[in-house]
């Protein structure tokens, strides 16, 4: 286990340092200390490495995240995980607005409670909170997957393409060209799926799915108070 | 034409409304047969003041000319000093605007590529990500930062020459974009993460920051992303440039990129094209103040566009105070957008040479905004880049003219000094004395 303090050597060292990392390190392990909120901790990782934040973090923090694992133990800021193409962060507290915004893939977990915006335009990444969602989440999401255990805010869906969101508790309002759908049998295998790889113990069946309605997909003056 | 009636009262001429003009009366008439706004590519085609109201006064006994062909004028400029390790160098300052892979097709895309590179400048990706035949054939590429994040990837954003977080462009401050359906294709589609031939739209904010304050963060992760090496422009709309531009200052731009109203755009509402945001000449001198005010002019480097055509409006910006300029319409008419030659088809899709504005709708006879492949073919991209860097080098050729005979010797040294208004308008935007006259509206310690 590779130690940074990143009071000590500043955020530039301390990224500078996990951006030296190649593909094939033997130093996978990282730990970073003393994070005190700091912005832009461990953002554009390009490595499989596993970086443990001990503390919360500021806005973006593993942002444009690539094959790296990247713990956060405290709370997270706005925009975690911004454009994330791949590999994982796990945040064991809440995570602030904007969560996975724009992510493209990979895999986002929060052990609390998400702010608004959760994934808000999804490309493809897969976000899974344990807790509840705020509002406008997964606002033009693209594609991907958002599973909340617990309960969404207003709008969620709002605007949506293809993206597919997984809630097990109430909604308090659908966006617009957002939709309930019916839960086929594959769709309980890929949620199934996501709560296995996020080492999450939920029921897939206890879930609802929802979705785009499609309606928004090519201009339409009757819809015109949609838009 | 009977002129009396049957009294043998005479009838009056027929007289067209200044109000519900034929131009009205039709916009009318399309809305009420189709229901919904009219889209349409381009910027303000409504008169407004522009760097045709400004003239330059030339040498005379107290300023001597530089004499042509003999003494140099230099053209060059570095963009990005302030906290990039890689400045950009161009040989000159006329830089070319980012327009989507999407909007134009791959070859077009190419075209300018090759002609901005051939003439010493850089391009500009846009909404719609990276194309590998434009990073090819781009010595210098910026590569637009933008609230949709099409395409968006840390690989292309460390293969950038500089990153530009776009806030807002001329035609639209305030206004997301649109693809519509039929300019979706696979390849389009893919680079989006979007279905096929749907209508898509941008979004207008950035999905993970609001305000002044969030941006400086984001210039932050952005550094640290590409560890500091290249430089971070900051784009937006003649809005409120004062502000916009001491705002982006202290977030950390190395340049500001001002857009004005007669700047162009893929697709928008017409409405909103017409009527938000200010044109070109009303936003330079603001922009500059708050460089001056800030102690930052000529340390963050400002770049103009919007309706920038010639060597005279590439003099006129630089003696506002601009750092240099960026084409978007220009280099596309100048890649053969628009041009009389393809009249017959342009008659057939409703318009003419010069009025095709239907970008969005991907039937561009000239096979540059469009993505179907027949058109496609019809636009060579490597003689297209020989016509923008001929162009690219005729409106240098032209500035450096001007720019000589102002006594300059580079073209950063002209000035406001060199300038005169013909309109009192134009005279108060530019704050440059009404020709014939020491006096502009505005001017401190002027009774009116």
């Amino acid at each position: 286990m590779q130690t940074i303090d990143l009071t000590e050597i500043g955020l530039r060292e301390t990224n500078k340092t996990l951006h030296a990392q190649s593909k094939d390190t033997n130093q996978t392990a990282w730990e970073i200390v003393n994070p005190r909120g700091s912005h832009a901790i461990a953002c554009g990782l390009d490595a499989p490495i596993e970086v443990t934040v001990k503390g919360s973090t500021g806005y973006y923090c593993a942002g444009m995240n690539q094959r790296a694992t990247v713990n956060i133990h405290g709370s997270a800021g706005p925009g975690t995980g911004e454009n994330i193409m791949s590999g994982k962060i796990v945040i064991e507290g809440d995570a602030s607005q904007y969560l996975g915004a724009t992510g493209h893939g990979g895999l986002i977990v929060v052990k609390g409670n998400a702010s608004s915006r959760c994934g808000i335009s999804m490309k493809g990444v897969n976000i899974v909170v344990q807790g509840s969602v705020g509002h406008m989440s997964a606002f033009m999401g693209q594609s991907g997957n958002l599973v909340v255990c617990g309960d969404a805010g207003d709008a969620l869906g709002d605007s949506c393409y293809e993206a597919r969101f997984f809630v097990r508790g109430t909604i308090k309002s659908l966006g617009a060209d957002c939709e309930k759908k019916e839960m086929r049998p594959e769709h309980i295998e890929i949620l199934k799926g996501l709560l296995d790889e996020a080492g999450i113990d939920a029921d897939p069946s206890e879930f609802t799915r929802y979705g785009s309605a499609r309606n928004l997909y090519n201009f339409d003056v009757d819809n015109a108070g949609a838009y | 034409m009977n002129r009396h009636d049957a009294k043998g009262i005479p009838h009056t001429t027929p007289r067209q409304s200044a109000t519900f003009t034929q131009d009205i009366n039709s916009d009318i008439r399309r809305a009420a047969a189709t229901g919904i706004y009219d889209i349409r590519g381009g910027g303000a085609k409504r008169k407004v003041p522009s760097f045709d109201d400004l003239l330059f006064m030339g040498a005379s006994i107290s300023r001597y000319p530089l004499e042509g062909y003999r003494e140099k004028c230099e053209t060059s400029v570095t963009i990005g000093g302030l906290h990039a390790e890689n400045p950009i160098e161009l040989d000159i300052p006329i830089t070319i605007a980012g327009m989507s892979f999407g909007a134009l097709s791959g070859p077009a895309k190419e075209a300018l590529g090759r002609g901005a590179s051939a003439a010493g400048t850089s391009t500009t990706t846009g909404d719609g990500g990276m194309t590998p035949e434009e990073r090819g054939h781009s010595d210098k590429l910026v590569y637009q930062y933008l609230p949709s994040r099409y395409g968006m990837n840390p690989d292309d954003l460390r293969k950038a020459d500089a990153i530009e977080i776009v806030v807002g462009q001329g035609a639209k401050p305030g206004g997301g974009g649109m693809l519509l359906g039929q300019k979706i294709s696979d390849r389009v589609a893919e680079m989006r993460n979007l279905p096929k031939g749907i209508d898509q739209r941008s979004a207008c904010r950035h999905p993970d920051w609001t305000g002044p304050d969030d941006l400086e963060i984001k210039i932050l992760e952005l550094r640290e992303i590409t560890g500091w090496k290249v430089p971070i422009y900051v784009k937006v709309a003649g809005a409120r440039p004062y502000y916009d531009t001491t705002l982006a200052i202290k977030a950390g731009a190395d340049a500001v990129v001002l857009d004005g109203m007669q700047g162009g755009t893929a697709a928008t509402q017409d409405v909103f094209i017409e009527h938000v945001g200010q044109p070109t000449l009303a936003i330079v001198r603001p922009a500059v103040q708050a460089l001056q005010d800030l102690g930052m002019h000529r340390k963050v480097q400002l770049i103009l566009s919007g309706g920038i055509r010639s060597g005279a409006d590439v003099a006129k910006a630089m003696a506002l105070g601009a750092d240099a300029v960026a084409i978007g319409t220009a280099a596309l008419i100048a890649l053969g957008d628009n041009d009389p030659k393809w009249e017959s088809e342009y008659n057939a899709l409703g318009t003419t040479a010069g009025a095709y504005d239907d970008w969005h709708e991907g039937q561009d006879p000239a096979g540059i905004t469009t993505q179907d492949p027949d058109l496609m073919a019809r636009f060579d991209p490597i003689e297209g880049g020989r016509r923008l860097r001929n162009y690219l080098k005729v409106m240098t050729l032209e500035a450096q003219t001007i720019a000589r005979a102002c006594g300059k010797n580079h073209l950063h040294n002209l000035e406001p000094e060199d300038l005169v208004a013909l309109t009192m308008e134009a005279a108060a935007m530019a704050k440059v004395p009404l020709a014939g006259t020491d006096w502009y509206p505005g001017k401190p310690n002027t009774s009116y």
